[in-house]
């Protein structure tokens, strides 16, 4: 594509700077600064999702994310800035308790599931006694963290 | 409070503590490992401002909770609290499938016992509701981001909304 003949006759910007721009990740973009070719975070927040950046941008800050991402080999990055995103989204979602809010219900859910199969397999012991004595409690109690 | 000692967080970041610090009330200065932690995965001017989003009365738990999720991510600088979100997502799951096969159990006895199991076969009605009300009420855990890969051996849960992973970070 000629590119001379098309900036000699309008006021749009460089081709070299357009072109830049859409190379720049998400972060990048949000901080409005230069995607270098060596950026951190551009791996792990794409331009397609500007969203997840601005969540952990917003709860943990660019520079601590960047900071924890280059602490860690490279193989970990990627869990590691998912794992983020997602305490930043559910930090957004209830600013109050965030992800250990998502403990408390998951801790709930188990309790109420264990009880269930408690009842429910005492329902089995009770009208089915040929099968042996099999303790509603059995295999239940693995410990929540 | 802000009078002669200044908080935990007004030492770490040397400056004047005043009494209408936003930190004072819960950094206290005996404990300078809560706010240094805190300081470190989140920054101060970012707990700050959620602080000041948040009404008085609920400035204590935040702080509690991020101190929790500081905590975990300095232990496991990689999945942080979602290690453990994963592992109890898991325990979720199969206590669940454990639920479907006792509850399928029941209904075979049922199915071949006499009539006056009637009484029982709705009291296993209301069980299977309370059972959907479980699998079906979990809002928070449903709209989650997929939490795929991450530190356990089978994730379920985690497998059953990739798309909405998708809709969630557009």
């Amino acid at each position: 594509m000629s590119t001379s003949s098309h900036n000699s006759n309008n006021t749009s910007p460089s081709p070299i700077i357009n072109e830049s721009n859409q190379r720049r990740c998400a972060a990048c973009k949000y901080l409005r600064k230069r995607c270098s070719r060596d950026c951190v975070l551009s791996p792990y927040f794409p331009a397609s999702l500007p969203h997840r950046f601005a969540c952990v941008h917003k709860i943990f800050g660019a520079s601590n994310v960047a900071r924890t991402l280059q602490q860690l080999p490279v193989h970990q990055r990627a869990q590691a800035a998912e794992a983020m995103s997602a305490e930043a989204y559910w930090r957004v979602q209830d600013p109050v308790y965030g992800s250990v809010g998502v403990i408390n219900l998951l801790q709930q859910h188990i309790y109420m599931n264990q009880r269930e199969l408690a009842r429910t397999r005492a329902h089995i012991a009770i009208h089915s006694p040929t099968r042996g004595p099999c303790s509603p409690w059995a295999g239940l109690w693995t410990s929540p963290i | 409070m802000g009078g002669n000692s200044p908080c935990a967080s007004c030492k770490l970041l040397r400056r004047r503590c005043t009494k209408d610090c936003i930190f004072a009330p819960f950094f206290p200065s005996e404990d300078p490992h809560k706010f240094a932690i805190v300081h470190k995965v989140f920054g101060a001017s970012n707990v700050s401002k959620m602080l000041q989003e948040l009404p008085v009365h609920q400035r204590a738990d935040a702080v509690n909770s991020l101190v929790y999720e500081a905590n975990a991510r300095m232990r496991d600088p990689v999945y942080g609290c979602v290690g453990a979100i994963s592992y109890l997502q898991n325990q979720v799951s199969q206590l669940q499938m454990q639920l479907a096969v006792a509850q399928a159990e029941i209904l075979c006895i049922q199915m071949q016992q006499e009539p006056p199991l009637m009484a029982d076969h709705q009291q296993q009605i209301d069980s299977d509701d309370k059972s959907n009300y479980l699998m079906h009420n979990s809002n928070m855990i449903s709209g989650m981001p997929s939490l795929m890969n991450f530190a356990s051996p089978s994730n379920n849960v985690a497998t059953q909304e990739p798309l909405k992973r998708e809709s969630l970070w557009t």
